[in-house]
């Protein structure tokens, strides 16, 4: 009987995340959606205030949908790395990009080929 | 260990082992993301974001998709505690706003490929569609899986591996939804700034 009543404790605590993780979703989401629509703040902001929205909707969703420390803990191991990974990644291509775009901004598109066809054999 | 025992571990070793797939998948739309960011200006003389995106249009199919996150996560509480009506009744929820979801992408597809503005457009097109559609794909997938489990639920009378696959299913679209919200924040909220 106690192992029952500990069960049905244990099954109200999940049912009190989704709910609460279900809402704190739908609040960020549209919290996000009106700032946005409304441009309550300069572009350049903006784009920051959404990334922070949308990061904090992330580990929302991670504590509350995916129960993310909860159980296994190579889980939470996994999870790190594929963050590393990830931020390698994106912040990796968007750097080097950025530094061809930056380097090669003084050439007009023609002087480019020109470029490329005299120094890369392209 | 008791043979219960035992089934409960190997279920720890494949919900590790489906995690892990989760997070390569993770990696993968990472690359995808990084692509659409350097190319997000790439429009060669095309449309960009604002003049694209129908925001309105977005924010609906976003709660449909964040909807459905919630109803798989009740399906797979009352799969635990042997509701079998209300199982099926969530799942089918699920699968419906699913459907929805999916169908307005493809809609949204289509008028844009409908005006001109298809992937072959621009370098922004294409990792516009890239990205969306590979979600799109992983969301039919996950249509697919969610028919076989309902099917397996109703056929073998909630055997345990059923319930466990339903588990995994849970954690798939929950982490589908995950990606979504970084679609909808980089690439229409971001992407659609004038």
């Amino acid at each position: 009987m106690k192992k029952l009543q500990l069960d049905h404790h244990h099954s109200q605590v999940k049912y009190l995340s989704y709910f609460v993780g279900f809402i704190l979703s739908i609040a960020t989401t549209l919290l996000a959606y009106f700032f946005v629509v409304n441009e309550l703040w300069p572009k350049e902001a903006l784009v920051y205030i959404v990334m922070g929205i949308a990061v904090v909707q992330l580990v929302v969703q991670l504590v509350f949908f995916l129960h993310l420390g909860r159980g296994n803990r190579w889980k939470v191991i996994t999870f790190a790395f594929a963050i590393l990974i990830i931020l390698i990644v994106v912040v990796g291509s968007l750097w080097i990009m950025q530094n061809l775009d930056y380097n090669m901004m003084t050439m007009s598109p023609e002087e480019m080929n020109q470029y490329m066809s005299e120094n890369e054999g392209i | 260990m008791t043979r219960a025992e035992e089934e409960v571990a190997i279920h720890e070793k494949k919900a590790l082992g489906f995690w892990i797939y989760l997070m390569t998948d993770c990696v993968l739309f990472a690359t995808l993301f990084a692509t659409f960011a350097v190319l997000r200006n790439a429009t060669a003389g095309g449309p960009g974001g604002p003049e694209l995106f129908d925001l309105p249009f977005v924010l609906i199919e976003t709660m449909i998709l964040l909807t459905s996150s919630f109803t798989i996560g009740m399906a797979l509480l009352a799969s635990l505690r042997g509701l079998k009506k209300q199982t099926f009744v969530w799942l089918f929820v699920t699968f419906a706003l699913g459907v929805v979801f999916l169908s307005m992408e493809l809609y949204e597809f289509m008028v844009l490929i409908g005006e001109g503005h298809g992937p072959q457009q621009s370098a922004f097109l294409s990792a516009y569609f890239t990205l969306v559609a590979t979600h799109g794909i992983h969301i039919a997938i996950g249509l697919l899986w969610m028919s076989i489990v309902i099917v397996r639920l109703w056929r073998h009378n909630f055997k345990k591996t059923d319930v466990n696959r339903l588990a995994l299913l849970g954690l798939f679209w929950h982490f589908l939804d995950v990606i979504w919200i970084f679609i909808f924040s980089f690439v229409y909220l971001i992407g659609g700034m004038a």
